[in-house]
């Protein structure tokens, strides 16, 4: 099912306050629902789908409205380091950008990101709101490895590489809390519709975070969102 | 316990899948050729999702220290058992000390390796099929260990099934994609009912093809993808998304294939042909 394209927080609120009817309409242990930026897709892997009629179904609930949204959402606090070390574009990006590391980090962490979408690799999150200035273009050549924790910037996106795998974004920082675990009960705390602000940490924070992400016992900061 | 003496070119488990977090961006995963599976799961009676091992043109050589019962088909390998040849989709008893290996591929891509029962990998989210780094692996590797229940004890209802070779289909059927409108009367001309080839990138990610349509330039906000749809870049290359394959994507999604289109496609490689054909 789509919607105007365009990355707006309303549409955003729509579809997830559509999933929110959907969730008592179908049966969840059949369908899984994809909602990303303008669009919700539903993928059923078990059973025949008379076509017509579900999308006569899916039109009519959706008519139906619904009252607030009733899905829990939180702003979330994630740590970036944002040393040399980690932001291995931070210079080049200051360049291009005009703009000092510092200005760059304070922009940066400025923001509360509304998650979009969720794919790409698991927990890789689609964040929007970047502001302005920070809009660059994507590496003229992706790198083949781009390591684990990665916060980089393309476009007028920014996000966090779950998992080390190729990449094409510009790198400035590091988050050290591990985006997915599938041994975690939910595997990935963040969902669509969420919200997402980096604060800056510096290298010994990084390295104490890293490890209790590790073994699990670092304590997620957020904040329920009140729509 | 299964030992892997020679792991060959790249040997995953698989089961069905791994489903329900598609919204959190992890693959759905699973077998390949999924018909080709399913019917050695079903000689051997097993469980629609018992994991079996996916072998892929090059095969492994492994050796068996419980007995149990094994089956496999798919691509057309010559596989002996303690080097004398064996045939596919046929049942056979495994003693302790067994050894198969799996010898030059001549037909297809991809191999499955059932035992009674399936194997016990760790489960990871509801499956088995390996993903890295959700599992501990990506592929199987020299000296690996993998278990499997001990069974003396089977009287299959069946000894042997014929099984049609997906290696000799080229027809994919497909229906559109969300973003089918997209393409122009030039790409459409040339799009159905006409050969392309597989290129040198493929894999359980995607398969790319060799020929380009015309370049394009629309765009799309980045939506769900799944494994089968067709995917088309700006410079006009074709892109087939696999089982391992990217949940979300931002190119024009122009084609869906079916399932039966998924399982014959993962039986080609480099410089096969296939053809799209409307559903």
């Amino acid at each position: 099912m789509e919607w105007p394209a365009q990355v707006e927080e309303a549409i955003l609120e729509d579809i997830i306050g559509y999933i929110s009817v959907l969730n008592t309409k179908i049966d969840l242990s059949h369908w899984e629902l994809v909602p990303a930026y303008n669009s919700l897709t539903l993928i059923n892997h078990k059973t025949a789908v008379d076509f017509d009629r579900f999308r006569s179904d899916l039109l009519a609930w959706y008519a139906q409205g619904y009252s607030v949204a009733k899905t829990k959402r939180y702003l979330w606090r994630l740590p970036v380091c944002y040393d040399l070390d980690f932001g291995i574009d931070m210079e080049e990006v200051s360049q291009n950008l005009g703009l000092e590391a510092k200005d760059i980090i304070d922009l940066h962490t400025s923001q509360k990101y509304t998650v979009y979408g969720i794919g790409f690799l698991p927990g890789f999150m689609y964040l929007g709101g970047l502001p302005k200035k920070l809009e660059i273009k994507r590496r003229e050549s992706p790198r083949l490895k781009v390591a684990k924790g990665s916060v980089g910037l393309a476009a007028l996106q920014t996000g966090i590489y779950p998992q080390e795998s190729p990449g094409g974004w510009n790198i400035i920082g590091n988050c050290p809390v591990p985006m997915f675990n599938p041994n975690w009960d939910t595997p990935c705390f963040v969902s669509v519709g969420d919200q997402v602000q980096f604060y800056a940490i510096e290298r010994a924070a990084y390295e104490l975070y890293r490890i209790e992400g590790e073994v699990g016992i670092y304590k997620l900061k957020k904040t329920p969102i009140h729509a | 316990m299964l030992k892997v003496l020679k792991s060959g070119f790249f040997s995953t488990i698989q089961d069905t899948g791994r489903y329900g977090l598609l919204n959190k961006g992890v693959p759905v995963s699973g077998q390949m050729d999924a018909y080709s599976a399913s019917k050695v799961n079903q000689l051997l009676e097993n469980q629609e999702d018992a994991a079996l091992m996916e072998i892929t043109m090059t095969g492994p050589t492994l050796a068996f220290d419980e007995p149990t019962f094994i089956c496999f088909g798919g691509a057309d390998m010559s596989v002996t058992l303690n080097n004398e040849p064996i045939e596919a989709f046929k049942i056979h008893a495994i003693q302790k000390g067994d050894i198969l290996s799996y010898g030059r591929l001549q037909k297809g891509f991809r191999s499955y390796l059932g035992v009674k029962d399936g194997f016990r990998t760790k489960r990871v989210l509801g499956s088995r099929s390996f993903y890295f780094p959700l599992t501990e692996k990506s592929h199987i590797t020299d000296g690996m260990e993998i278990e499997y229940e001990t069974i003396s004890d089977f009287t299959p209802k069946l000894t042997a099934l014929k099984v049609g070779a997906l290696a000799d289909e080229t027809l994919l059927t497909v229906s559109h994609g969300p973003e089918f409108e997209i393409l122009t009367h030039e790409q459409l001309d040339v799009l159905f009912d006409k050969e392309y080839s597989i290129a040198k990138e493929y894999n359980r990610m995607a398969y790319q093809l060799q020929e380009n349509l015309s370049p394009h330039q629309s765009s799309i906000l980045t939506s769900a993808t799944m494994p089968g749809t067709v995917q088309l870049t700006p410079s006009g290359k074709i892109i087939i998304l696999m089982r391992d394959g990217q949940t979300t994507g931002g190119y024009p999604r122009i084609l869906q294939l079916t399932k039966d289109a998924i399982n014959i496609l993962a039986q080609k490689k480099y410089g096969d042909k296939i053809i799209f054909k409307n559903s």
